[in-house]
């Protein structure tokens, strides 16, 4: 009886999963599909053929009818200025306020909070306000530098709850030790605090730079008219303003590959750090067991000459 | 070496401070804590380069802080720190002449073993190869110096300890200060280490300040102990002392094993007092010189559970009860028996070879006895 149950269990839980994977990636198959429909097909199903690439070629040549691929390019370009640039900030700015919570300080709480906010408050308001804001005070709003502002700080609170983690593993004594042992602040920041938690803060990057570069909310409101728009934009202006063409498939699928890529990427990046590490000598089970059972040598001290006790 | 260690005898007696005494001073050291808690109170100890001083008590009171301020990672409050007469409480932790080994080694994880051990000379201004060849020189005394190029994590506990070691013995510190340095050691290793430990400082003849909870450790390692509870220093004293005259109750009670009967003086010859308690134990104890007291003022005694001898004595003696045996604790070379008498609790520890024989005695009254020489007089 059991083993039936658990059966069921096991193959219900199964099911449950796969519809689960279903709905998260089922959009972005479909689309990604889509975008080889051949010249007899439409923008939905049935898939008509022949399979063919020409919605994407229509993404980079503007040749061919009806392409967008000028507008593409340089929304394209212009969405990776202000991601990369986003990141830059969200990272340098989060970091600098998780340092701040190292220790408990009087008001701690309540500026917790107040950073996290910008994570509640709806994308669309903040938008609508920093361009009231902006606004009364006469000064225009742009992609540069008030979008850049509104995804910063959007950013911000993501990547200082990345960095909040790595100083909950972070253990405090190796500063102290690097103190004792001659180091002053900054040397002491630099040697050992940094190298140790720069992986948090290309995680702050991260999250900085795919923020924005998904971003809509905090941006659409901002623009000013005459810069290049960023790519959800340019996307959306698509939809809105012209027939739905298949090659907006092959760009929603071009931009979800590359943020995969820089996912990817990174993680590649963590795990041939940690291949390098390992092969740089993995621990000798056999040394270990040695100490273990007692079977290793002393210490040495005749030998060595630092052995120098303060002369008087 | 003993000719160099000053006993205070405990935390009222502080030696006055002698300017540019060699060794190390706390004199009046304070610390309180942001509202209000004192850390470390008053405290004033001598320590001489070559000794080995372990500071002991329970958690929480003050021994940790104290080794902390005299590295310079906590500020006292008040008090001064003087090595070799020259103060280093306005001094950073880079610019002292102290290394800390941390509670749990506290390695650079992303340097590896000869990294670690060369930082500080690095630190130094030493030169590229000077500092290799030490660091390497160094990881060779405790024994490492074919894992020189691993990193801390490839390494078991007991080796990143010696790794910890060798990182503050390179840089030639004037005194050692070893926050629970055997405490992430499993029990076999921390009892080898205890020797190993013991045996280079004596080589190295280096200052080294030892914080632990652990009383055996202690005993085992300390030319001194300086028993802490509550802030305060209860008693510096060698380790034979501590454990066979403990001064009050809370040394008694926390270096463990110990009878404490609560008394009043009942009757006083000399320097020889008859202690009854409210159950009529009588107990004799030589009080010192310093510490005579009146038939009727209160009196508290401890007798170790060891200096206990089953069987013997007669009814109503003095320095003699008849008690109850709760339960037999068989510990191997020992037996430790724990009794009970008009509601009071007793040890006694008889050697061993006895289990067979007290093995199921639960509910039997045996009788004890101790000399009056095991007796100790408590202090408050």
């Amino acid at each position: 009886m059991g083993g039936v149950r658990k059966r069921i269990g096991t193959w219900g839980l199964a099911t449950y999963f796969i519809i689960f994977l279903l709905f998260i990636y089922g959009p972005m198959i479909i689309m990604a599909v889509l975008s080889f429909q051949g010249r007899y097909g439409g923008i939905t199903f049935p898939f008509r053929g022949p399979f063919q690439g020409s919605w994407w070629q229509s993404l980079v040549d503007a040749n061919v009818p009806g392409s967008k691929a000028d507008e593409i390019s340089r929304s394209a370009v212009q969405s990776l200025k202000l991601s990369a640039a986003a990141g830059a900030v969200t990272s340098i700015m989060a970091f600098g306020l998780s340092m701040a919570f190292r220790r408990r300080f009087r008001g701690d709480g309540i500026a917790f909070y107040l950073i996290m906010l910008a994570l509640m408050t709806p994308g669309f308001l903040v938008a609508l306000g920093t361009q009231l804001f902006w606004k009364s005070i006469s000064w225009p709003t742009a992609i540069w530098p008030t979008a850049l502002g509104t995804n910063t700080i959007w950013g911000i609170p993501f990547g200082f709850l990345v960095m909040l983690a790595v100083w909950n593993r972070y253990d405090d004594h190796i500063e102290e030790a690097s103190r004792d042992l001659g180091a002053n602040q900054l040397t002491t920041f630099r040697e050992v605090t940094l190298p140790l938690v720069w992986t948090g803060i290309f995680g702050c990057f991260l999250f900085g730079f795919t923020l924005t570069w998904n971003d809509y909310d905090r941006t659409a409101l901002l623009l000013n008219g005459s810069e290049a728009v960023t790519l959800p934009i340019q996307i959306f202006a698509q939809t809105q303003f012209s027939a739905i063409r298949p090659d907006l498939y092959a760009l929603g699928s071009a931009t979800t590959g590359l943020s995969l890529l820089v996912i990817l990427a990174a993680l590649a990046i963590a795990m041939i750090r940690m291949k390098l590490a390992a092969k740089s000598g993995g621990p000798e089970k056999a040394a270990i067991r040695a100490e273990e059972t007692g079977e290793v040598a002393g210490f040495k001290v005749g030998d060595a000459p630092t052995a120098a006790a303060s002369g008087d | 070496m003993s000719e160099g260690i000053t006993s205070t005898g405990g935390a009222a007696a502080a030696a006055p401070p002698t300017p540019n005494r060699s060794g190390l001073d706390l004199i009046n050291l304070t610390k309180a804590f942001p509202g209000g808690t004192l850390a470390v109170d008053d405290v004033n100890l001598h320590v001489d380069h070559g000794e080995y001083v372990v500071l002991l008590g329970p958690s929480g009171c003050g021994k940790t802080t104290t080794l902390r301020m005299i590295g310079g990672h906590e500020f006292p409050t008040s008090g001064q720190i003087l090595l070799d007469g020259q103060s280093l409480v306005e001094l950073p932790p880079y610019k002292r002449p102290t290394t800390t080994v941390f509670q749990h080694f506290a390695l650079f994880p992303h340097r590896s073993v000869v990294e670690n051990v060369e930082f500080g000379l690095k630190m130094t201004g030493v030169s590229k190869e000077e500092r290799r060849k030490k660091a390497l020189e160094t990881l060779q005394m405790v024994g490492l110096e074919t894992l020189a190029e691993r990193k801390p994590r490839q390494l078991s506990g007991g080796q990143q300890q010696r790794v910890a070691l060798a990182r503050v013995l390179v840089t030639n510190p004037k005194a050692l200060l070893l926050d629970e340095p055997l405490g992430d050691l499993d029990r076999l290793l921390q009892l080898k280490m205890r020797v190993e430990l013991r045996n280079l400082q004596r080589q190295l003849g280096l200052m080294f300040i030892h914080v632990t909870h652990n009383q055996e450790e202690s005993l085992s390692m300390a030319d001194r102990i300086v028993v802490m509870n509550d802030a305060r220093i209860q008693q510096v004293d060698d380790p034979l002392t501590i454990a066979t005259r403990p001064r009050n109750e809370h040394v008694a009670r926390f270096m463990g094993d110990n009878n404490i009967i609560r008394g009043t003086v009942s009757e006083a010859q000399g320097s020889r007092l008859v202690i009854t308690d409210a159950n009529g134990v009588k107990v004799s104890v030589q009080a010192g010189n310093d510490d005579q007291r009146a038939v009727g003022a209160a009196a508290n005694i401890a007798v170790r559970a060891a200096a206990v001898t089953v069987g013997g004595g007669a009814a109503g003696d003095i320095n003699s009860i008849d008690t109850e045996i709760v339960f037999v604790e068989y510990l191997g070379d020992l037996v430790k028996l724990h009794l009970v008498a008009g509601g009071e609790r007793f040890l006694a520890k008889v050697p061993g070879d006895q289990y067979p024989t007290l093995r199921g005695k639960e509910g039997d009254t045996v009788r004890i006895c101790w000399k009056e020489e095991d007796v100790q007089l408590l202090a408050d």
